[in-house]
């Protein structure tokens, strides 16, 4: 097992290198100088040229890079174009955020994604399984943009429950943003109840068929027994994978849910650094991203190891 | 140990009682019947075996006994009785309370019957405490007991293992403690040993028997092993599409066999002790009838060979021919006086002189690794790979219009080298020679003619012929290769379909509208269409029932007469091996251990591992007797191999240290029998004085 965290560990920074590469690579490449960019456009050709030279933009990209990286890896991330803030506060403020919204989301969609993934197993090919397979196919081809706009009018005009903006302050706690994070949430999570509700319920089918869950029933087990106890742990393993893997939808997800609600998350930082040129801003945001998908994959993996005896005993 | 076969017919209540039973299954094209009006009753500690082909209703039955029928299966009609309780007339919940404790099953593929991701202890202790009301610890105490008594080596160790930690043969005995924890009244066994190896379901045999002696309970045990059943059970019955049509004693059934079908059944089976030089064997007509198209008359008149007009016009009932002894045949009195009828296939075959051809295959010293990832924590850092010795150093040779046997248990490597030598896996080291000419390990490697020469037809003629071509299009693909005109392959396909016995006008159909003997037949006729030297057969027989087995031995045979095709034929099933093969190499972890012709590797001395294989063949005879040599633990795994002698570990007949140190010594037996093996071969001779299965002196003796 410790052989198995240490490999996926590993190729977590296998991925991180390679990904950072691209980031730094892509954000050299747009078009724009970011002296110019930092000096205006009617900066002179010779102040231009100094900056250049402070910002080490002459030097050859692996130099560029290592720098940026070594720095990156030391918290530097270094002051946003736009409004000289420093980067690093500013992004986590945002992270910690946005984390809070996936909470919501991961709470919203994978209890009740799971719930009706079995619920559609155990009446397979019945009203309630097609009921729940054509729904959860319409919610996966709504994007998220679409069904927000939906929501809205819904719950804040005709039903008034919950508000249309969730343009918080952004250091509210979660129980202050917590009536402000439902909608974004909820228009996320429709996105990916349908996916993780239809790999659960082709996991279950597979499981149900199996002759150990034959051999379960006849062993005078209650029908809930065998259900959580032999049927549940075998087919929420796809699951797990699916859920992690969704992760990047997720994020994208909610980069339109925050940018709809005006939620100041990661997401909304990421469009408004594009918006402006903040190419460190850009960087950074996108490089905290792909940590946190890597990390998303590694709790899946960890979690599908500790699930599957055949990873974790030798 | 006592003795539970030979014990009087009991004259207490029977505990199942089943009573014209009837089960439908409703499909698109209407009710199918598959299980029509069968009775049967098994007592107390008796084993009531209840044998059939594939189809012929006998799972299906026991599922409509303990109720656990698929959702559009249907009881129509009948009564169960379990102990004088009506399993019909309860309620399901009260059903739910009979599973587990008053019934019992276990099933054919015991890795796929136990949970992977619950400990094996767990499993067992979760029964206990559901029915026996044990706490947490006791029923953790009863798992440990219940393993100890399947003679399990380190049960509380295992307790706390996950299924796939242990081999198949353990695993099934995990699925019997499973199911004799709560002791109840009526054990289901439903082909138990079919995915186990020949000598672990020998050791599993031995252990259900002398459990059920412990045990009384009653035993319905499910197989389409006739030699199982003569080995395991009492009494018997015989199943075909739906009915019994010939139910007794053990003894009855197979001494007097007083249905054409049962007849029918052991003609199809080749006998350890005949080859296909003195006996043909006698396969029956024709295939099971559809269930939805049965025949008005005796189910079994379309497919008989003394049916009378009679026969078909009315559907016999069972007749008790003698005490405890039902046949469903009206001319069972002429079987009965003619014991050999319709099983008299004693006959020399014409064989054209069989003179020894040419060496057409000689493979000297083949070797294959395969190298694969240790897993663990040092194949994070160096390129940790581990190899995996599949075939380790193997020489034989084929002559032409000879068949030579390869037998070993799974994991011995013996399909590995026969890949090799067609091409498909290269072999690591070693020569392969086709006609006195050294042909290269790769088959794209080969030149069309020597490719033309090697021909295969594997075991899952499903998985060998492509879905979307018309099994004449599957024969024609290698003529067409070979440049002929359209003209000249349409004459060919229509030659080949009648070498293999297919009517013409299959020649456009799918292989999805074939039965499974039929496309066995097709994969032979599209290797035949090559015309090789040689045809590899990889456990050609093993996913076919035996009366389609036998028709495909006799087509193999004749073709091979005529066409003087050579054969390499790959089985785990020594009576097949026996039948067919001219020679016989013994394989064992990626060696050959006995190496001979036929005759003499089935006659003492033999090798110890040979003669395992010899006493665990299940015959289909109660009267024959078979020393019983039993091996200890599984195959060991080919990753670390075990030292000296391969066998040292399990071998019964060790000698001692130099087995454990020295690589074995070929002894030559005579000019064509060679064993590879410590024991002198006057020691073995003398160890292994008696022939391994022979009649017993008197019949019905005691095993």
């Amino acid at each position: 097992m410790i052989a198995y965290i240490l490999r996926r560990i590993g190729s977590i920074f296998v991925i991180m290198f390679f990904a950072s590469i691209i980031i730094f690579a892509i954000t050299q490449f747009l078009p724009g100088d970011v002296a110019q960019l930092v000096l205006g456009q009617f900066a002179t050709e010779e102040a231009i040229a100094n900056l250049r030279e402070e910002f080490g933009l002459n030097n050859p990209f692996y130099v560029q890079y290592l720098d940026w990286a070594v720095n990156f890896i030391k918290g530097d991330w270094g002051n946003s174009l736009v409004n000289r803030m420093p980067i690093f506060p500013m992004v986590m403020s945002r992270l910690r955020n946005s984390a809070m919204l996936a909470v919501v989301v991961l709470m919203i969609y994978v209890p009740l994604g799971i719930l009706l993934g079995v619920l559609a197993a155990l009446k397979r090919d019945k009203l309630p399984d097609q009921m729940i397979t054509t729904v959860s196919m319409v919610f996966v081809a709504l994007p998220v943009f679409v069904s927000s706009l939906l929501l809205i009018p819904f719950f804040c005009h005709y039903l008034g429950w919950l508000p249309a903006n969730s343009s918080i302050h952004p250091d509210s706690t979660f129980g202050e943003a917590l009536p402000y994070l439902i909608l974004p949430a909820i228009a996320v999570a429709l996105n990916s109840i349908g996916y993780v509700a239809r790999m659960t319920r082709a996991g279950t089918i597979d499981v149900l068929r199996t002759d150990y869950v034959r051999a379960a029933y006849l062993k005078g087990l209650p029908r809930w027994q065998v259900l959580f106890r032999h049927v549940l742990r075998n087919a929420l393993l796809p699951t797990v994978t699916i859920v992690a893997m969704d992760a990047g939808m997720m994020i994208g997800g909610m980069l339109v849910a925050e940018v709809v609600f005006g939620y100041p998350g990661l997401g909304r930082l990421l469009l408004y650094a594009m918006q402006n040129q903040d190419l460190p801003l850009i960087q950074a945001c996108s490089m905290v991203a792909v940590t946190m998908l890597c990390l998303a994959n590694l709790v899946a993996d960890l979690l599908y190891g500790f699930l599957n005896p055949r990873i974790r005993v030798k | 140990m006592t003795d539970t076969r030979s014990r009087k017919t009991i004259d207490t209540e029977p505990i199942l009682d089943v009573k014209n039973l009837t089960v439908t299954y409703h499909t698109d094209r209407g009710p199918i019947y598959t299980v029509r009006n069968v009775s049967l009753q098994i007592a107390a500690g008796e084993i009531y075996g209840l044998v059939g082909e594939s189809g012929s209703g006998k799972s299906t039955l026991a599922r409509a006994i303990v109720r656990y029928l698929a959702d559009n299966g249907e009881i129509k009609s009948g009564s169960v009785k379990l102990g004088g309780t009506d399993l019909l007339a309860l309620p399901m919940s009260k059903m739910q309370q009979v599973w587990g404790s008053r019934i019992t099953m276990v099933h054919q593929d015991p890795a796929a019957a136990v949970n992977p991701s619950i400990t094996i202890g767990e499993q067992i202790a979760e029964i206990a405490r559901l029915h026996l009301h044990l706490s947490s610890a006791e029923a953790k105490a009863k798992a440990v007991e219940m393993l100890k008594k399947m003679r399990m080596p380190d049960p509380e160790s295992v307790a706390k293992r996950y299924p796939h930690q242990l081999s198949g043969g353990m695993l099934q005995r995990v699925v019997i403690a499973i199911a004799l924890t709560t002791n109840p009244q009526l054990l289901i066994m439903d082909e138990p040993t079919t995915s186990l190896d020949v000598t672990t379901e020998a050791a599993i045999l031995d252990l259900v028997r002398e459990l059920l002696a412990e045990y009384k309970m009653a035993v319905l045990f499910i197989t389409h092993n006739l030699g199982v059943v003569a080995n395991i059970c009492n009494r018997v019955g015989v199943m075909y599409a739906g009915e019994i049509l010939e139910e007794g004693t053990v003894q009855q059934v197979f001494r007097s066999k007083l249905h054409p079908y049962t007849r029918g059944l052991l003609g199809c089976l080749p006998k350890i002790t005949n080859d296909k030089r003195n006996v043909s064997l006698t396969a029956i007509p024709g295939y099971i009838p559809r269930m939805n198209q049965l025949p008005t008359g005796c189910i079994f008149s379309p497919r008989c060979s003394m049916v009378e007009d009679e026969c078909k016009a009315v559907r016999p009932s069972l007749l008790e021919a003698e005490a405890g002894h039902f046949t469903a045949c009206r001319r069972w009195e002429i079987l009965q006086s003619k014991p050999e009828l319709l099983m008299d296939s004693q006959h020399a075959r014409d064989f054209s002189k069989h003179e020894e051809g040419p060496v057409v295959l000689s493979a000297s010293n083949i070797k294959k690794h395969f190298s694969v990832s240790a897993g663990g924590f040092a194949s994070l850092f160096k390129r940790g790979r581990v190899k995996i010795k599949a075939v380790d150093g193997v020489s034989l040779g084929v002559r032409g219009g000879f068949t030579l046997g390869i037998v070993g248990e799974s994991g011995c490597g013996k399909t590995t080298l026969s890949r090799c030598i067609a091409g498909l896996e290269e072999a690591t080291s070693g020569e392969i020679e086709l006609e006195g000419e050294l042909i290269p390990y790769s088959v794209s490697k080969r030149t069309p003619a020597q490719r033309k020469s090697i021909q295969m037809v594997f075991q899952n003629p499903d998985a060998s012929l492509n879905p979307h071509y018309t099994i004449g299009e599957s024969v024609a693909r290698p003529l067409v290769l070979m440049g002929l005109s359209k003209k000249e392959i349409q004459e060919r396909v229509r030659q080949l379909f009648n070498a293999v016995n297919l009517p013409e006008d299959y020649i456009n159909r799918l292989p999805h509208e074939l039965s499974g003997g039929e496309k066995q037949r097709i994969a032979i006729a599209r290797a035949l269409a090559a015309e090789p030297t040689l045809i590899l057969c990889d456990e050609p027989l093993s996913s076919l029932d035996v009366s389609v087995q036998a028709a495909l031995i006799n087509l193999l045979i004749k073709l091979q007469d005529t066409h003087k095709i050579s054969y390499l034929f790959i089985s785990h099933d020594l009576a097949a091996v026996r039948y067919i093969s001219d020679w016989i190499a013994v394989m064992y972890l990626g060696r050959i251990c006995e190496i001979g012709s036929a005759e003499d590797v089935f006659m003492p001395p033999y090798h110890p591992y040979t003669e395992a294989l010899l006493s665990a063949i299940p015959i289909p005879d109660p009267d024959v007797r078979q020393e019983r040599i039993r091996l200890e633990g599984s195959v060991p795994s080919a990753i670390n191999l075990p030292s000296g002698c391969r066998f040292h570990n399990r071998c019964p007949r060790k000698i001692g240290r130099i087995c454990e140190e020295q690589e074995p010594p070929w002894q030559d037996v005579s000019e064509h029998h060679h064993i590879c093996c410590h024991i002198t071969l006057d020691e073995l001779r003398t160890l292994q004085s008696e022939v391994i299965v022979r009649q017993a002196d008197s019949p019905g003796e005691v095993r």
